[in-house]
């Protein structure tokens, strides 16, 4: 049973991990080809950032992304807090279901409609073209929305209701005590929000393609289209650099992490000393 | 986390900093051009960079900065929803042959003044006039292609190797790689079968259907793009596409595959060409971007860089690009120039009617099924 187990998780780290290593691998080849391996080489790295659209649209997307998902956490995290606040059930499940629109709704159907939706008030205002960076952002900025609120609101329920009314009873203003007492509270829920958010934004293709103006192209687009032609191993490339750049951010986030709650432990520890030594 | 946090709002002042610095001077020009992927010289390689030799050139003839916009689109359809959409606009486009044909038909496309386009003398005589623009009132062409065979001819017999009886061959059971879309399979059908490719009679293409049923039992499998990979590392020996893609296959087969090519009597040709959208902006400096793309060193990068034949006698008499590409490619990239036109009539798909093609789809739906 064990043996088998274990041959199951080995499996499955196959599978997730074998599509990565290939093109880790075939990045460093030599020849153009995804099937012959002919010699070590750093030939396709040069060639990576020597394309300058390609890297336009990294800076593209990566502008995108960073913008899109911290205006949608500022804004979700707000929306959470009012959310938390509604008295009335009715009201609140409705709020609830409203912001889980843009999460369920299929991509291309949200895609679609925002675009239709730009196109109409933009000629309602008389503009030759409504999409550019704006509108890509605005509906970027849409769709991260319900998963910030997803991640904040929950931390906010767990939260006691007695701390920001402690901060305002000790002579906190409402948002001082959100900002000292609310807001170190629920930062996990705040930050997994950040990351979720762009990462959403960093890889997503089908609302992008819809609401993408002239002359500002995300990496997805780019690389899908060049599907007439034939995908350049230059992508190889790109992706195994954005996969270690992901990696070493993890790792930090993580080994911080374990650092604060270590310190956290050992204060909590020390403490309990002193008292059982005043006792 | 204070540290993500921090990474973040650093990323996110460097990105404001870059975009500000984008905003330039009024004075600068944009020419918004939209082409396929892939299908530009764009210095990748040690090439010649289109797009920026054209802003060093404008500006340095014009005394003013032109920024060019280049946005990619993965197909004619693409394209479409997106210009039709009104939501963008742009000054270039560079579309198929029977995509031309239906913006034509919907004024989708301006008159160009070819008095800014005097290199439009270097297009033949035989591309000029075919039936998506017959009185040459809106498109200069790029690029043009033929669909052929591609065969490994480390498996397959030399003998074989003719027409489009090598795709319906037995003996090569499973190493057969047809084209994943209704219009180009059906195609190969109807030109074995020696029947109309834009007919809109239904029995006609009841019969590709049942070519294509007796075809699919040795189909080793239905692909677009694949047919790189797959062709290249020899995991299958047959397949048809067009010929420029052939020599990007030639550059990266492995070893023990060796690649060779052949037209069959009947086929499909296309054209791309630059057209002007009703959309643009800049009328003029579209224009002055069309003449550059067909002066002789732009023309001849792209050429190289794309693998596709050129409809511009300045590329293919040019001596330095003949050596380039090798007496073989020349062979199989310009084949019969001067015919271009007739075949081209005779055998080029053409948009099919509404009805037909949602027949076309149904069948094919078909086929996929089974």
């Amino acid at each position: 049973m064990k043996r088998a187990s274990k041959i199951y998780t080995a499996l499955i780290m196959i599978f997730l991990f074998a599509p990565i290593a290939i093109l880790l691998v075939f990045s460093f080849n030599r020849a153009k080809s995804l099937s012959v391996f002919s010699g070590f080489s750093l030939y396709w790295y040069r060639e990576l950032f020597r394309d300058s659209e390609t890297l336009k649209a990294v800076r593209n997307t990566l502008i995108l992304a960073v913008s899109a998902s911290l205006i949608s956490t500022v804004m979700g995290t707000a929306a959470a807090v009012g959310i938390n606040k509604l008295r009335n059930k009715f009201l609140r499940t409705a709020l609830d279901s409203v912001t889980n629109i843009p999460m369920i709704n299929p991509d291309i159907i949200t895609g679609i409609s925002l675009m239709l939706m730009f196109v109409f008030v933009g000629r309602l205002f008389g503009a030759a073209t409504s999409l550019s960076f704006w509108t890509m952002l605005i509906a970027h900025i849409t769709f991260c929305l319900p998963y910030v609120i997803l991640q904040v609101l929950p931390k906010l329920q767990q939260m006691d209701k007695a701390l920001p009314e402690a901060a305002m009873d000790l002579g906190c203003t409402p948002l001082r005590a959100f900002f000292k007492a609310e807001l170190p509270e629920i930062m996990p829920g705040v930050v997994t929000g950040l990351i979720m958010a762009f990462t959403l934004s960093l890889d997503d293709f089908v609302i992008s393609y819809f609401t993408a103006g002239n002359g500002f192209q995300t990496l997805p687009i780019r690389i899908y289209n060049m599907t007439k032609k034939t995908v350049t191993p230059k992508m190889y490339a790109l992706a195994t650099i954005i996969f270690f750049v992901i990696l070493t951010l993890l790792l930090i986030s993580n080994l911080s992490d374990d650092e604060s709650v270590r310190k956290r432990r050992e204060a909590r520890a020390n403490k309990k000393a002193a008292k059982e030594a005043v006792k | 986390m204070k540290k993500i946090t921090a990474l973040f709002t650093a990323v996110l002042l460097l990105c404001t900093l870059a975009l500000a610095g984008c905003g330039g001077s009024s004075k600068t020009l944009t020419l918004n051009v939209y082409n396929w992927g892939e299908y530009i010289s764009d210095g990748s390689e040690d090439s010649f960079d289109t797009v920026r030799e054209f802003e060093k050139w404008y500006e340095a003839t014009y005394k003013q900065k032109v920024k060019v916009n280049y946005t990619t689109f993965a197909s004619n359809e693409d394209m479409y929803a997106k210009l039709s959409s009104g939501a963008v606009s742009f000054d270039v486009v560079i579309p198929s042959d029977y995509m031309i044909a239906r913006m034509r038909e919907n004024n989708m496309l301006l008159e160009l003044d070819f008095k800014n386009i005097p290199n439009y003398k270097n297009i033949d005589e035989t591309f000029r006039g075919l039936y998506y623009d017959p009185d040459n009132k809106y498109t200069v062409p790029y690029t043009y292609g033929v669909t052929g065979v591609i065969y490994n001819a480390n498996v397959v017999d030399e003998a074989d190797a003719k027409g489009w009886d090598l795709i319906w061959n037995d003996k090569y059971k499973g190493e057969i790689l047809q084209f994943n879309n209704s219009r180009d399979a059906f195609g190969t059908a109807l030109y074995k079968l020696g029947l109309d490719v834009n007919s809109s009679d239904h029995a006609v293409w009841d019969q590709a259907l049942a070519e294509l049923k007796k075809q699919a039992p040795l189909v080793k499998s239905y692909v677009m793009d694949e047919i790189y990979n797959m062709m290249e590392s020899g995991e299958a020996a047959i397949g048809t596409y067009y010929a420029g893609d052939y020599f990007t296959m030639l550059d990266a087969q492995a070893e023990g595959v060796d690649l060779k090519f052949y037209y069959p009597e009947r086929t499909n040709y296309f054209i791309d060409a630059m057209c002007i959208p009703s959309c643009c902006q800049n009328k003029e400096l579209a224009e002055i971007f069309i003449n550059y793309m067909l002066s002789p060193e732009p023309a001849i990068a792209n050429a190289e860089f794309i693998y596709y034949a050129s409809p511009n006698s300045a590329v293919y008499t040019d001596e330095g690009y003949i050596e380039e590409m090798g007496e073989e490619a020349m062979a199989i990239l310009y084949p019969e120039v001067e015919d271009f036109a007739a075949l081209y009539n005779e055998y080029a798909f053409r948009s099919l009617d509404e009805s037909t093609l949602d027949y076309v789809n149904s069948l094919w739906e078909t086929l996929k099924i089974n």
